[in-house]
């Protein structure tokens, strides 16, 4: 899921996007209750086999991609303790196992890489400001739209707010260069009155906070869905008790409608901080070259400037794993917060 | 777009308010309804401009002095040029041929994957579940998973656009919940009846599903559809590049399009429109698509994050 494309999650996971919109997907990940019917335990295993055959057959073709592009990888870190020389073979696999071993020398040089902290910099700015614009958002959007009761308007506004999700980020960003572009509307608009030179697209100081409006644009209506279908499992007779009571709409907003959604929330969060260091990355490899490298390297784009662009494979293998394992741990810690305060999290206890 | 349009006529009781509810003012609605409008028009509007745009003739775009906001004439002319062979021509056919074959290929292994998952009981079901779950907390890397596919010789290949993101986990994960949810009894008493798997499969699960087959579909399709970064990394042939990559290159990098630049140069063509034109066939596709699907997105979205 760390790899570019799997936007797909993201449509399907890459909720609050690629990196973000990746959040969504997670949202199926709460399984493992273990609800154990099985129908014949007693069975012996052979018959079990015959009996189940086909189905396993039916898994198979998925099982062997996930193998192959998901854990066959893996293993294909090793050139991070290698200096991976490309040209040695014409086939990769050759090449690797030609390859000298070096042992952990690119991970003692990345401790004085100025480049790599400064990404490592950039990424967790980029997740914190996004974390405070972007996350509140789809929830604040969702308490609006659950406040109109006509169903029509509702189902009219979400058709326009999910749309800019199925756009491409591709297509995202030339939306925003023609509206806030050096040549765009906004620009168009000031010169006739007058004024000169205006151009966010290209502002490398506004450069984090352009993602993060590029990233509301396309994925706060998206990220409504979670919210309003928690919001429209509220049973009517806890407002209505709430109003005999004597509280008025804000009231019932603030004690029964934010609470419903602390589970959602929370599932949310950890996903959103298990993905901190998964910001914005092809948002930000489409548009590197308008603002330069120092206001918008992240880990990510690190890994693909230094390994696909430079050539130096096994240095961006050594990021990668290190970016790695720091998610992997702040997924479990994030998880492991939400368990102490009595959420759920992505996975049970 | 007016309020009442949307329905928002102040101060009538609709019915639709339960009656311990209080009625909102007028100006509650009013500020409410304008709000609504303005953020539906963040979204439309700058679609609408380059929709506009892209169909507004040379002469319209140089006297607003680029972008037009309100139609004064309507020509098809930088359409028929982009679509009359050539570079976006191409790139069009890659990006609808890797999305109709990548999409069909994904639902056919998902498919096949969630209802091979399904039955509660069936040998090994659970650590291959296992082994599916795993992949959305870690991810390889980039670096290796580039070298896998180079090491398959899957580079400048079609099959590296589709295979690599052949398959998510989520997807299938929401289809496997909808499937086990849905007509158990059914399943139940076609196989008592005999009927095999593939047959359960194709004449009970998948018709009773339609409506997340559906989403499942589109979110495949928008993946295949969008992505550029793969091609970007793993086709080297410029010919070869879809659509998305294409656009990258007309419009974030300015490229002028291989065989217009003589028109653009004497003015009979408009990069801008050019640029507006391309942008329009990358999201038309998705944009007439997603609305049909859009009632059942609820339905795809969270079966999967309830059941395992």
């Amino acid at each position: 899921m760390a790899h570019g494309t799997t936007d797909t999650r993201g449509t399907a996971a890459s909720g609050p996007e690629a990196a973000a919109p990746r959040t969504e997907p997670g949202a199926g990940t709460r399984t493992g209750q273990s609800r154990r019917t099985d129908a014949a335990p007693r069975v012996p295993l052979r018959h079990r086999l015959r009996r189940d055959r086909v189905l396993l057959l039916m898994v198979l073709p998925a099982l062997l991609l996930l193998l192959v592009f998901n854990y066959v990888p893996l293993i294909g870190n090793v050139v991070a303790f290698q200096d991976y020389d490309p040209y040695l073979a014409d086939n990769a696999f050759q090449a690797i196992s030609q390859s000298p071993w070096v042992g952990f020398e690119h991970f003692r040089h990345m401790a004085d890489d100025r480049l790599f902290w400064q990404a490592v910099r950039n990424t967790l700015a980029i997740f914190l400001i996004q974390l405070t614009l972007f996350f509140p958002v789809p929830i604040l959007l969702a308490l609006f739209l659950h406040s109109f009761v006509r169903p029509r308007v509702r189902a009219v506004a979400q058709a326009i707010l999910y749309l800019p999700h199925f756009f491409s980020w591709v297509l995202v960003i030339t939306v925003f260069q023609q509206m806030f572009g050096g040549a765009g509307l906004v620009a168009q608009v000031l010169r006739d009155h007058g004024h000169e030179g205006f151009d966010l697209m290209t502002d490398p100081g506004f450069f984090k906070f352009l993602i993060t409006f590029e990233l509301i644009w396309k994925d706060a209506g998206w990220g409504v869905i979670v919210f309003l279908a928690a919001l429209s499992a509220i049973s009517s007779d806890l407002y209505e008790a709430a109003a005999m009571d004597g509280a008025g709409r804000w009231r019932r907003m603030w004690h029964i409608q934010l609470p419903a959604l602390r589970p959602v929330l929370a599932l949310l969060l950890v996903l959103q901080v298990g993905n901190a260091l998964t910001v914005g990355f092809e948002q930000i490899l489409l548009q590197r070259t308008a603002v330069g490298p120092t206001a918008s390297e992240v880990l990510d784009t690190y890994v693909w400037n230094v390994g696909l662009d430079n050539g130096n494979f096994s240095y961006a293998a050594a990021v990668g794993i290190v970016k790695g394992i720091f998610g992997l741990v702040l997924v479990l810690a994030a998880n492991k917060v939400a368990h102490l305060m009595g959420e759920q999290g992505v996975y049970k206890r | 777009m007016s309020l009442l349009a949307f329905g928002l006529k102040p101060g009538s009781r609709t019915g639709l308010r339960p009656a311990w509810d209080e009625e909102p003012t007028r100006a509650g609605l009013a500020v409410k309804g304008v709000t609504l409008v303005l953020v539906c028009l963040a979204v439309l509007f700058p679609v609408w401009v380059v929709v506009v745009t892209s169909l507004s003739s040379v002469r319209t775009i140089t006297d607003t002095g680029g972008l037009v906001v309100l139609p004064q004439d309507i020509t098809f002319v930088h359409y028929r040029e982009l679509l009359a062979g050539g570079q976006v021509t191409r790139a069009t056919l890659v990006s609808a041929g890797v999305t109709f074959f990548g999409t069909l290929f994904s639902m056919a292994v998902s498919i096949l994957c969630a209802y091979g998952l399904s039955r509660p009981g069936s040998i090994l079901h659970r650590p291959i579940l296992m082994v599916l779950i795993a992949t959305m907390f870690f991810g390889a890397g980039l670096i290796p998973t580039y070298l896998v596919v180079q090491g398959l010789g899957l580079t400048d290949t079609y099959l590296s656009l589709i295979l690599p993101s052949a398959v998510n986990v989520f997807n299938i994960l929401v289809l496997r919940a909808f499937f086990m949810s849905t007509a158990r009894e059914l399943v139940e008493s076609a196989r008592i009846d005999g009927a095999g798997d593939l047959r359960i499969l194709w004449q009970i699960v998948m018709p009773l599903s339609r409506a997340v087959i559906a989403v499942i579909t589109l979110f495949y399709a928008v993946g295949y559809w969008s992505a550029w970064f793969n091609a970007s990394i793993y086709l080297t042939d410029p010919d070869m590049l879809p659509l998305q990559n294409v656009m990258q290159q007309l419009v974030i990098k300015q490229q002028k399009p291989t065989g217009l630049s003589q028109a653009i140069n004497t003015g009979q063509l408009s990069p801008l429109a050019i640029q507006m034109a391309v942008m329009v066939l990358a999201l038309l596709p998705v944009a007439v698509l997603a609305p049909f699907v859009q009632r059942h997105f609820r339905q795809g979205m969270l079966t999967g994050a309830v059941k395992g």
